[in-house]
């Protein structure tokens, strides 16, 4: 047993003994069950534990706890060691608390109160002790109770130095829990002046402290630019001997000058020209000291001075204003990729992509952009080489390199850079295949002066990591083929080639099918690629492919029947075959026969227009994009385009107003499109697999109105495999909860065994922001997490929504949040529908709610005197213009919770109007984007009968019934 | 800000946490085993950082124990693996020639050095010798107020048990 250091707790050493002399699993079990009960029956014993043994057993607890089994008790012996008078007994009994006691126990007022009274303890090293803890576990009830004498610590003249330190990091936690405790006024001066204490401790402490504060309130606190500046600039300028303790390897206070060069990054460049020079100085002094030779070959010192570096250079990059500072950072960077130091070429990677994707737009740095620029490509064949696994062995820092190159990537190295990736991706890991191969066809879409090279660039994507190729980057590439009529034949010539290949990915069959059944007659002119080869060529596939791709081809078989009438006979009998017709894939069958009856009945003519070259898709913002920001949300640079046009991607959540969901494919030819969808379409199904084909309903033409009979026995598609939803109705329960939103903001939606719903929101005028959670009460991961809105009726013109995606998949015990934007337009009576469907251990569970966005919610609540109160209800005196209700009272008839059900239905209340003071009287503006609503509302009770009576006016007769209806509801 | 800090062996033991953020336990838990088996699987020449969640974490390896910490986006990757060497050089001073048994059988002292080397995960004092004479000072308080206890009464609980 090692020697234990200080007083010992030698039953404690034992017991840490015993355990790690235990040979199994459960021989450790066993002993810390023994120990378990043994701790249990001397803390319930009648004998009373001194302060010492309480203490070990307390740690023989947070042993046990920290060797990962639950403690469920213990906490009050805890609690009271912090009221021992000897320091080691308090000491262990706020360990307890900082590791196990979450701030949420009920215990904690204890814990408080013992910290107020250390607070006020002679003993700096007691005041520490509480000050610690606070800044483990500092809730907001800790921050409300104790912190406003916090500050007074940290900035008191008596208080000692270590005090100080402590005071400042606790501060900031409770700051954390706690956002609107921030100290101003008399306080922001002190505290900012802390910067210039002479202890570097207070100074290091503070820091961060200000640098919080900061970020909450840049305006108050931006005295601290000077005082940052001059004290960086003293340490900068000092000799590793002058901080004494604090210069650690040779550099002065490293720590501190990273706190004080990010917090400088909360500002932009100083506007007194003399910090400013000063600030530049210093930054120079640090660039210079990085060529300078170092002063130890020790790891220690080399990190902390580029971590200093590094620091400066994020800095230089965040004030955008000096392009001489920018080169010289351009240029350390550079040479930092070519370090042996695997670290330094990581980290320099990543700031040259900071660097690449800042934007360069101040007046200064954009007349010497291009210098900056130069210096940046030329280190692209350093990054190059990060890139190849040959040269680069880490593939964290390979990784690093794609982002780079993919941040600097522009129209004059789009080919370099492309053609880079393409060569590194066979090697490259399986980790990050997926995104090489989307930031890859992002380039080359982009990047495009020649679309023949697209074609081929992604089509060598799919040769060379065809398992990597997402469907949105081969449904792109189709799009773009159908909307470019000048690359169709090439891109059909190129796909006939690959696809001769012995072994080719299912997604070169897919993308060759498509393009080939659309453009195939642009090459059937070469004997070579007659259309019978073409259709021997692709049928040659047929057989290895997943249903999916199959469906794919049989619509490419029925267009070419439409194409090459002369090779109808070759194709009908592929149709016919007993394979295809009798095949246990209903889809696949129900194709067969369904194109087999089409090519039969249908003339020439109408095949041609039903078989018509897809229609161009509409141009929107790549899927494929999307997807990557999905992937990777922060390090994808937007262009302006990109976020205007962000709200239609919707990958998860899709609007269906129901007059659009069941709106036909705007072509007729689309009843029969090869499937692939639009955009950014990730919900909708490729090939309409699961659904079945869309039928052309009312917009089909005259001519074609037999279709509807071709397809008029197709089965029906049915969703019997729920129980509790009916086809259109709502769950269960769905309308009383709706209801009880029609008085306050938040609250639970919807609550099962599974599944919490709890929704939050915010009103403004006509604007709304609705949060939805979704909390999974399960262990178990919820999949294909999907939540739809629907607008039914008129509602999609009274509502602009914009929906935030949820994530797919919700893991067990976990909540996920979908925002709405919304904003009304008009006024509206029905409720928004949120449809919920996800699997949940391999059964599908769907749901339908009333999203709680009423028109009440609205309104706003007006003040006006009793007089001009008067004015307009007379002028509103039309009979329509009112609705009267007179109903019996659910509820008591308390008045203090009538007048808050008014409040948080959005209207004032008016006092001093009625004569009869039990009456309440209101009234708001109902905000809708066309138009502003004045309302008055008058509500009186009759406590005898225990009825009321609600009288409503407004200048819009359809407003006042919607209002009427609401409240009757209510009291 | 610093997230959390895990100490934990080769073997994938968990010697000490420090969590500067509430989690639950069972998120504790989760974080703690996907860690351990993302670092341990790494090998020796790999740089020191990787990205993780929104969060990039920061390790190195002294003999036989691995240090972790999760920092945040902003924060200073370089400067962190010498808040980990500090944290080291800290424990080494105060034991003598640090190893991973010590901290096995001194976890208390583990968490009180981490106190008043890092609060509410920043960093409050990087002196040495500042910290040092902080926890000195608590372990004169400790012996001032403990009277030695009696070999006896320290064992008196163990009855039946094989001891050592």
């Amino acid at each position: 047993m090692p020697t234990v250091k200080g007083d010992g707790m030698r039953g404690l050493a034992v017991f840490i003994s015993d355990i790690r002399n235990c040979k199994s699993k459960e021989a450790e079990i066993k002993r810390i069950n023994k120990e378990l009960a043994n701790i249990r029956s001397k803390f319930k014993g009648d004998k009373t534990l001194d302060g010492y043994q309480k203490k070990k057993y307390v740690c023989k607890l947070l042993f046990i706890f920290l060797l990962g089994h639950d403690i469920d008790f213990g906490h009050m012996e805890a609690v009271n060691l912090l009221s021992s008078n000897k320091y080691t007994e308090k000491q262990i009994g706020y360990l307890f608390i900082s590791v196990l006691v979450g701030a949420s126990n009920e215990l904690m007022k204890l814990v408080i109160q013992s910290i107020k009274n250390d607070l006020t303890s002679r003993n700096p090293i007691h005041i520490n002790l509480a000050l610690h803890c606070m800044a483990n576990i500092g809730s907001r009830e800790m921050a409300d109770s104790v912190g406003s004498d916090i500050p007074k610590l940290l900035v008191s003249g008596d208080t000692i130095d270590s005090v100080k330190q402590s005071a400042g990091l606790t501060l900031l936690r409770l700051l954390r829990a706690s956002p609107d405790m921030i100290p101003i006024g008399e306080w922001t001066s002190r505290i900012i002046h802390l910067l210039n204490d002479q202890h570097m401790g207070v100074v290091t402490s503070a820091t961060s402290l200000i640098e919080a504060l900061v970020r909450k309130n840049p305006e108050e606190y931006k005295g601290c630019v000077s005082l940052a500046v001059s004290r960086l600039s003293r340490i900068v300028t000092a000799s590793y001997t002058d901080l004494q303790d604090y210069t650690y390897y040779f550099v002065p206070a490293p720590w501190l000058s990273v706190k004080l060069l990010r917090l400088l990054q909360n500002y932009p460049p100083p506007e007194d020209p003399s910090v400013r020079t000063r600030l530049t100085e210093c930054l120079e002094t640090i660039l210079n000291k990085a060529q300078e030779p170092p002063k130890s070959k020790k790891v220690q010192h080399s990190n902390a001075k580029n971590a200093v570096l590094f620091e400066a250079i994020n800095l230089i990059i965040h004030m955008d204003s000096d392009p001489n500072l920018l080169v010289r950072a351009c240029n350390q960077l550079g040479q930092f990729l070519q370090h042996k130091e695997t670290n330094l070429r990581y980290l320099a990677l990543e700031s040259m992509c900071l660097l690449a994707t800042s934007e360069f737009s101040h007046e200064a740095v954009k007349k010497h952009q291009d210098t900056v620029i130069t210096a940046l490509k030329a280190t692209l064949n350093i990054a190059l080489k990060c890139l190849r696994p040959q040269t680069e062995r880490d593939v964290s820092v390979r990784q690093r390199a794609v982002d780079l190159l993919y941040a600097m990537c522009d129209r004059s190295n789009a080919e370099e850079i492309v053609g880079e990736m393409l060569e590194y991706l066979e090697s490259a890991d399986y980790s990050i295949r997926e995104e090489m191969v989307l930031k890859v066809a992002i380039l080359a879409e982009k990047y495009a002066v020649d679309y023949t090279w697209y074609v081929d660039v992604i089509l060598n994507l799919i040769r060379i990591a065809g398992d990597y190729v997402s469907e949105e980057v081969w449904y792109r590439v189709i799009q773009i083929v159908i909307n470019r009529d000048d690359v169709q034949g090439y891109a059909a010539k190129t796909v006939f080639e690959a696809l001769q290949a012995p072994a080719c990915h299912e997604n070169m069959v897919k993308v060759g099918g498509y393009i080939l059944g659309e453009f195939g007659n642009l090459i059937a002119g070469d004997p070579r690629s007659s259309p019978l080869v073409q259709f021997q060529l692709l049928h040659s596939k047929y057989h290895l492919c997943s249903p999916n791709t199959r469906g794919l081809l049989l619509s490419t078989y029925i267009k070419f029947i439409n194409l090459f009438p002369e090779i109808k006979p070759s194709i009908q009998e592929i149709l016919g075959s007993d394979n295809n017709l009798r095949n246990p894939d209903v889809e696949l069958q129900q194709r067969c026969i369904e194109y087999l009856q089409l090519s039969t009945v249908a003339s020439p003519d109408v095949l041609a227009t039903v078989l018509e070259e897809m229609p161009p898709f509409p141009e929107r913002e790549s899927s494929i994009l999307a997807k990557l920001k999905k992937k990777k949300p922060t390090t994808v640079p937007e262009g302006g385009e990109a976020k205007e046009k962000e709200h239609r991607v919707i990958p998860q959540a899709q609007i269906n107003s129901s007059e659009t969901a069941a709106a036909p494919p705007p072509a007729v030819s689309s009843a029969i499109s090869l499937g692939v969808s639009g955009g950014g379409g990730a919900t909708v199904d490729l090939l309409g697999l699961e659904t079945a084909p869309s039928a052309p309903s009312s917009s089909a033409t005259s001519g074609l109105n037999f279709l509807l009979d071709v397809f008029s026995d197709q089965p029906a598609t049915t969703n019997g495999f729920d129980s509790s939803v009916s086809n259109s109705g709502l769950t269960p329960g769905a309308e009383e909860n709706y209801r009880k939103f029609i008085c306050k903001h938040n609250g639970v939606l919807f609550e099962n065994d599974l599944l919490q719903i709890g929704i939050k929101s915010e009103y403004r005028q006509n604007l709304a922001r609705v949060g939805v959670f979704f909390g999974n009460k399960t262990t178990f991961q919820f999949t294909n997490f999907v939540s739809d809105l629907v607008l039914p009726g008129n509602l999609s013109t009274a509502l602009s929504v914009q929906p935030k995606p949820v994530e797919p998949t919700v893991d067990g015990g976990a909540q996920v949040q979908q925002l709405f934007n919304i904003e009304c337009t008009a006024e509206f009576t029905q409720a928004p529908l949120l449809n919920i469907s996800f699997m949940y251990s391999g059964k599908l569970q769907r749901l339908c709610l009333k999203l709680p966005v009423i028109i009440s919610k609205f309104l706003e609540a007006a003040e006006m005197n009793s007089e001009a109160f008067f004015t307009r209800w007379k002028a509103l005196s039309q009979p329509e213009q009112e609705c009267q209700k007179i109903f019996k009272a659910q509820y008591p008839q308390d008045t203090e919770q009538v007048k808050q059900k008014i409040l948080g239905f959005g209207l004032s209340i008016l006092l001093g109007i009625d004569p009869n003071p039990d009456n309440f009287v209101s009234s708001g503006i109902l905000h809708t984007r066309n138009q502003q609503v004045g309302c008055l509302v008058r509500l009186e009770p009759n406590k005898q009968m225990q009825m009321y009576r609600l009288t409503i006016r407004s200048t819009k007769p359809s407003i006042s019934q919607a209002l009427g209806g609401l409240l009757e509801t209510q009291f | 800000m610093m997230q959390f800090m895990l100490l934990f062996s080769r073997q994938g033991k968990l010697r000490l946490q420090k969590w500067f953020v509430a989690y639950q336990d069972r998120t504790k838990k989760k974080i703690t085993r996907e860690l351990i088996t993302l670092v341990l699987a790494r090998k020796p020449k790999m740089c020191s950082f990787l990205e993780w969640k929104d969060l990039k974490i920061v390790y190195k390896r002294y003999a036989s124990l691995y240090f972790c910490c999760a920092i945040e986006n902003d924060d200073n990757e370089l400067l962190t693996l010498e808040i980990i060497h500090r944290y080291v050089e800290l424990l080494d001073k105060y034991f003598g020639s640090v190893c991973e048994l010590d901290i096995i059988f001194n976890f208390e002292k583990a968490y009180f050095m981490l106190d008043e080397f890092l609060l509410g995960g920043e960093v409050q004092e990087t002196s040495k010798k500042n910290v040092l004479k902080a926890i000195a000072a608590q372990d004169l308080l400790q012996e001032e107020s403990e009277e030695p206890k009696s070999f006896l009464e320290d064992f008196g609980f163990m009855v039946g048990s094989s001891g050592t």
